[in-house]
């Protein structure tokens, strides 16, 4: 395939991955036969229409959702079937996430906010802050620190949120329509700033319906009823 | 270390959410508010009976005669039974256990008692010196009566307070001589009493004496002596044992009961303190089921924030927190605040208690309401519990939310 012969070293690796969710009447298969390789470093974008199976596939990769056939290989590492604990500190260690609608806590002030996955390392206080505040200088905020989200522009508090995707160092960054909610100017600003961390050399994968979003990206993955289109 | 990291950002989480946990914290505090005043209160008024008790000795036994009901061993009905010293002396020999006793002769109605130009009415009692164990008196000066004053049938005289302000004003009473009925008798001793007001105004005189005056030789009217440190058992035993000895010696029926009347004072303060116990489950009862009310709160409020904060639970686990991580962060906020807002009504209940205690006056049915340290304690362990029991479910609930549902958005 030409996507391992761009890539020599996946980070992320799907093969023939199946997923289905039980309703009411039935099982609605929303993923089939996914084969996917993502490289170490790309700036990968998932593009799709509503109920393709996009959002889906973010929560497979995120291991936030398991899946049912198939294997999913994350940096070599195969996942499937782990326990919430597990999957918790693989979220915590590999991946970092960036939401459409931010969700910052909206009690915490940004530092605050960009501090807390390192809560959950277990790291002091006093270094979580100080290296918050590393990382809300990287994306230009440092002088927000103190502020609430609700005191925050859309694209400052995504810019927040990216700075606490950033903070445990990940090897992936998930982002699930990260411009959705922002004007054209501020999105492509922000996509700046991804191209920026991308050439850092961390690897970010972006689920968009936005073709000029996709488009700002190296490669595009396209998914259609569950399979990967192109 | 972690650990007490974690109980800051709890903290933290509680000071940025101040209705909320306002609004937790009061359910709590009222419901260990109300634990802390019904207990006090309870207190209170056993303090307050326990000093209706004080006049008399809680263990002793008191014997009054009565009339014989049925007829006995030849005897008619209808007889009237009539204590003498033997009887007092055949007791304190027989019945095992006695500690002190005494027999009490009564000058019936009140005499003229004069010193000097002054006259009074007061009540006069002849009595062993037992007596002086029995109404719990305190001699302030001189003495009781003795054995050698009972023995000599000395013309002596234990005067009350009252009797003392009214015959003598400031004047030394001891060695002065009061005239009963034309017989003069020395004043040896002065007493104090915490009965009712009427205690203060008798006049003790030996019972061989008053015999003597009243020429009633050897009679007694009352006998009464105290049990020592004997049980409510032990005691009832040695009523029934004493019951048996009289019904002997004054040829009676031992199961007439109107020929005998035996007022046990033990097994009164003992059914006294019986209600006192129940009173304190009945508190301890209203007061937990008051908390517990509290805790439905908490667990509710905990329950609706849980909900709330569904999106910040689903953040959390997708940045990396462990369900066990958010249980124990729920967990650890209803604990924290049932601690703190129960620790605020336990002071305020404490304080009340304080401020009843100093500006409401004292009377015989309440007294120096209290809160005890090891009650005090108690009310903290239900607290402890409470709280963790107020977090459980929604801990759990938390910890079931999936992250999903934070990555699709508000």
């Amino acid at each position: 395939m030409s996507e391992t012969l761009l890539t020599p070293r996946p980070l992320i690796r799907l093969e023939q991955l199946n997923k289905a969710y039980q309703t009411g009447e039935g099982s609605l298969h929303v993923l089939k036969d996914i084969d996917l390789a993502i490289g170490e470093g790309e700036l990968v974008s998932i593009m799709g229409s509503s109920g393709s199976g996009k959002s889906t596939l973010l929560n497979v990769l995120g291991i936030l959702d398991d899946y049912d056939s198939g294997a999913y290989y994350l940096d070599e590492q195969r996942v499937q079937g782990l326990s919430e604990r597990a999957a918790a500190r693989y979220r915590n260690r590999f991946i970092g996430f960036v939401f459409q609608s931010f969700n910052l806590l909206p009690f915490k002030t940004a530092l605050e906010n960009v501090a807390l996955p390192l809560f959950y390392q277990g790291v002091s206080r006093k270094k979580r802050n100080q290296t918050a505040l590393e990382y809300l200088e990287k994306v230009g905020l440092a002088d927000r620190k103190e502020h609430l989200p609700g005191e925050l522009s859309g694209g400052q508090k995504q810019r927040v949120a990216i700075a606490r995707a950033l903070i445990t160092n990940p090897k992936l960054i998930l982002a699930d329509e990260p411009t959705g909610a922002l004007d054209t100017e501020t999105s492509y600003r922000l996509m700046d700033l991804f191209r920026s961390i991308h050439e850092q050399g961390i690897t970010i994968v972006i689920v968009t319906h936005e073709h000029d979003i996709s488009a700002r990206t190296d490669r595009c993955i396209v998914l259609k009823d569950g399979r990967v289109e192109r | 270390m972690l650990n007490l990291d974690a109980w800051h950002e709890t903290l933290e989480t509680l000071r940025r959410h101040k209705l909320r946990t306002l609004l937790t914290a009061l359910s709590v505090a009222w419901g260990i508010f109300m634990l802390v005043i019904l207990l006090a209160a309870g207190r209170g008024l056993e303090r307050g009976v326990e000093y209706d008790f004080r006049d008399d000795a809680t263990n002793s036994i008191w014997i009054s005669p009565g009339k014989t009901s049925v007829a006995y061993k030849g005897q008619p009905p209808g007889r009237a039974v009539r204590f003498e010293n033997d009887d007092v002396d055949a007791i304190a020999q027989q019945i095992r256990g006695v500690e002190r006793i005494t027999g009490r002769f009564y000058l019936w109605g009140e005499f003229s008692v004069s010193y000097g130009m002054k006259t009074a009415q007061f009540d006069i009692r002849g009595c062993h010196p037992g007596h002086l164990y029995i109404e719990r008196t305190r001699i302030l000066e001189g003495r009781f009566i003795n054995d050698f004053d009972v023995k000599g049938r000395r013309k002596v005289a234990v005067i009350g307070p009252d009797v003392r302000a009214q015959l003598f004003g400031r004047r030394d009473p001891l060695g002065e001589y009061i005239t009963i009925r034309g017989v003069k008798y020395k004043v040896i001793g002065l007493y104090e009493d915490d009965g009712a007001q009427n205690e203060l105004r008798k006049i003790y005189i030996p019972i061989t004496t008053a015999q003597l005056v009243y020429s009633a030789p050897r009679q007694v009217h009352h006998i009464m002596y105290t049990v020592g440190d004997a049980d409510l058992q032990q005691s009832e035993g040695m009523a029934a044992a004493t019951r048996d000895l009289l019904s002997r010696r004054h040829r009676f029926s031992p199961d007439d009961k109107r020929a005998l009347r035996i007022n046990n004072n033990l097994e009164q303060f003992s059914k006294v303190q019986e209600i006192f116990a129940w009173i304190s489950v009945f508190v301890w009862v209203v007061g937990v089921g008051t908390i517990f009310a509290g805790v439905v709160g908490v667990g509710n409020v905990m329950l609706i924030s849980v909900k709330e904060r569904t999106v910040e639970f689903g953040v959390r686990k997708a940045l990396g927190a462990t369900p066990w991580s958010i249980v124990k962060m729920v967990l650890q906020e209803a604990l924290l605040v049932t601690s703190l807002a129960g620790y605020a009504g336990l002071c305020a209940g404490a304080l009340v208690v304080e401020a009843v205690n100093r500006y409401v006056p004292e009377n015989d049915y309440f007294r120096e309401p209290q809160v005890d340290f090891e009650a005090a304690l108690w009310a903290v362990g239900i607290l402890v519990l409470a709280g963790a029991l107020a977090g459980v479910i929604p801990a759990f609930r938390a910890a079931r939310v999936h992250p999903v549902v934070a990555m699709r958005g508000e």
